[in-house]
């Protein structure tokens, strides 16, 4: 018949009132006289069981196809086992292949009505949960070759360093370019005379001061914390240490505040600092700044 | 055999390769300052199509559209961004911890899970209660696959899709946790206009004044479309010298779509979508 469909395993029959869905010699609507289904009613997916015994004075034969349920429909109750006695007492004298599809198809039904009700409880939003956010492109290694492509360390590290010249940092960072120069300029000239260099470290101390009073100022708040005079002793006898290091490593020790340990040198009151700059003069240990 | 002889193929061709390379460097030596200047090799980025929607610094269209855009209150410093980070319904652990991490990077963000409200909902609450943004990760199979960045009075939605995800404990690194402080952000490599409006949106959940003490930063790079998120903890070492350590999760995302509301997929108005039939025609053409 026209209803007929098939796949590879099996065939199939559309015809809204078969029973079980084949097209088989039994289960077709079409050819038999005798025909009972158990369907939906309508209305909100609530109940099975519009449940037609079909047939009984065969009218349906004149009206093939077309598949009108001639025969008196019988709503079958809601509950479970009563509505099974009520297809066995409806079909009694019916076949039995027809009785127990029947009850089959019911009970399917009753399971499927119920399923439907608790999805619909579950909210399942099938908007968001998108299954197919699988991988990328075509190529399978995109995402991997554009990462190494990518190279964000020194990409990172680069933005950083740029940011650090275009002075957005301010004066947290304790890299005095300008007096760094001046201080190597000046070392050098500090072979030939003392005194001059003294006069001139003194005079870039100024500058320094200048410059960096914030910074110092700064770092003095952290060196009051901490004040080793071991330290001191240290620091005095050690006088190799450079301005620019002694600097530095105060802007360093202000960024590892409470991250790490305090190392080593210099926790200097800026009184001693003073003192430290003219023991530096005098040893020539200013290769080191090279 | 034949695997064999395909590897003695394979060193023979490397040898010739060095050979010619060699000699090449012979010549160049040679000639001295005649040299010929180096021949740049051709990557992926130079080679890339033009997009005529790049941006140009000193473009006057973009910049008084950027004036006037959803971010503008943001760059204007007139709001303060307050994020909400939620999942789909039912987070597995993975997703979860990834939250939690999120939420440390990001200041001033707020986890709730999700026990099955519709977002269609979910967002005329938080508008009501002044967040101006909203996260959204996307689970599937207990990995979070995709993430929904909304901006909430309104403003634009992107979706991307999310991959390579590493929680802090899988990343190998000896650092703490993100502190408190406000980080840095850096916004590399997105030049079209369609980049620039998703780089805008990025910026926009950071607040505006990063507190340097801090010294982390947040890094968005996009390559080739891919957008990489890296959080990171800075030490200049000397002024030429930087050290970075990464802390903090990490992940790549792909953008699928932009719209112009918030989260609605039927009736909004999209932007851009990713047509993957259309749009991945050529290697070399990209379209953040």
């Amino acid at each position: 018949c026209s209803l007929f469909s098939s796949t590879k395993t099996q065939n199939f029959c559309r015809n809204e009132f078969n029973l079980t869905g084949l097209c088989n010699r039994s289960s077709c609507p079409l050819a038999n006289s005798q025909y009972a289904t158990v369907r939906e009613e309508k209305g909100d997916r609530g109940t099975p069981g519009a449940f037609l015994p079909g047939k009984g004075v065969s009218p349906w034969k004149e009206l093939p196809r077309v598949g009108l349920p001639l025969c008196p429909q019988v709503l079958l109750s809601k509950n479970y086992e009563k509505a099974l006695e009520e297809i066995d007492e409806n079909l009694i004298y019916w076949p039995r292949f027809i009785r127990h599809k029947c009850k089959q198809r019911f009970t399917k039904i009753t399971q499927y009505l119920i399923r439907i009700r608790k999805l619909t409880l579950r909210r399942h939003d099938p908007q968001e949960a998108v299954r197919d956010m699988r991988g990328q492109g075509s190529d399978p290694q995109e995402a991997e070759k554009a990462l190494i492509a990518a190279q964000l360390d020194n990409a990172i590290e680069k933005e950083l360093l740029e940011r650090l010249k275009q002075d957005t940092y301010g004066d947290i960072y304790n890299f005095p370019i300008h007096a760094f120069d001046k201080a190597l300029q000046q070392q050098d000239a500090e072979s030939e005379s003392e005194s001059d260099a003294e006069r001139e470290e003194e005079e870039e101390e100024d500058e320094d001061d200048d410059e960096a009073v914030d910074k110092r100022e700064f770092v003095e708040a952290e060196d009051s914390e901490l004040s080793d005079f071991e330290d001191m002793d240290k620091l005095e006898t050690s006088s190799e240490e450079e301005q620019e290091e002694e600097v530095e490593k105060k802007g360093s020790h202000s960024k590892w505040k409470g991250k790490t340990p305090l190392k080593g040198p210099a926790r200097r009151k800026r009184p001693y600092l003073e003192i430290e700059y003219e023991e530096e003069t005098e040893p020539s240990t200013k290769t080191k700044t090279a | 055999r034949r695997h064999f002889m395909f590897l003695r193929w394979k060193q023979q061709q490397r040898k010739e390769k060095l050979a010619l390379k060699k000699k090449r460097r012979k010549e160049r030596e040679a000639l001295g300052d005649k040299a010929p200047p180096k021949a740049i090799p051709k990557t992926i980025e130079n080679q890339r199509v033009y997009d005529e929607t790049t941006v140009d610094p000193n473009d006057e269209e973009v910049a008084f559209d950027e004036a006037t855009d959803e971010f503008a209150p943001y760059f204007n410093r007139q709001t303060v961004p307050k994020i909400l980070v939620t999942t789909s319904d039912r987070p597995r652990g993975r997703t979860v911890r990834f939250c939690e991490q999120l939420a440390t990077v990001i200041p001033n963000s707020h986890v709730y899970y999700r026990r099955g409200l519709a977002l269609k909902r979910i967002i005329p609450q938080c508008i009501a209660r002044d967040f101006t943004d909203l996260i959204v990760i996307n689970e599937d199979r207990k990995i979070p696959n995709g993430l929904v960045l909304s901006h909430l009075p309104d403003g634009p939605t992107a979706h991307f899709r999310m991959s390579s995800v590493r929680l802090r404990k899988e990343i190998k690194r000896k650092g703490k946790e993100p502190t408190e402080h406000v980080p840095e952000v850096i916004l590399n490599n997105f030049t079209t206009r369609l980049g620039h409006s998703i780089g805008r949106m990025f910026a926009a959940l950071f607040p505006h004044d990063p507190q340097f003490i801090g010294r982390q930063v947040a890094t968005f790079h996009n390559q080739r479309d891919y957008i990489f998120f890296r959080f990171h903890r800075y030490i200049f070492k000397s002024e030429k010298k930087v050290g970075i350590q990464e802390l903090g999760p990490r992940f790549t995302l792909k953008l699928r779509s932009l719209q112009k509301g918030t989260f609605d997929s039927k009736f909004g108005e999209y932007e851009w979508i990713h047509k993957r039939r259309e749009m991945d025609t050529s290697r070399r053409k990209f379209h953040l």
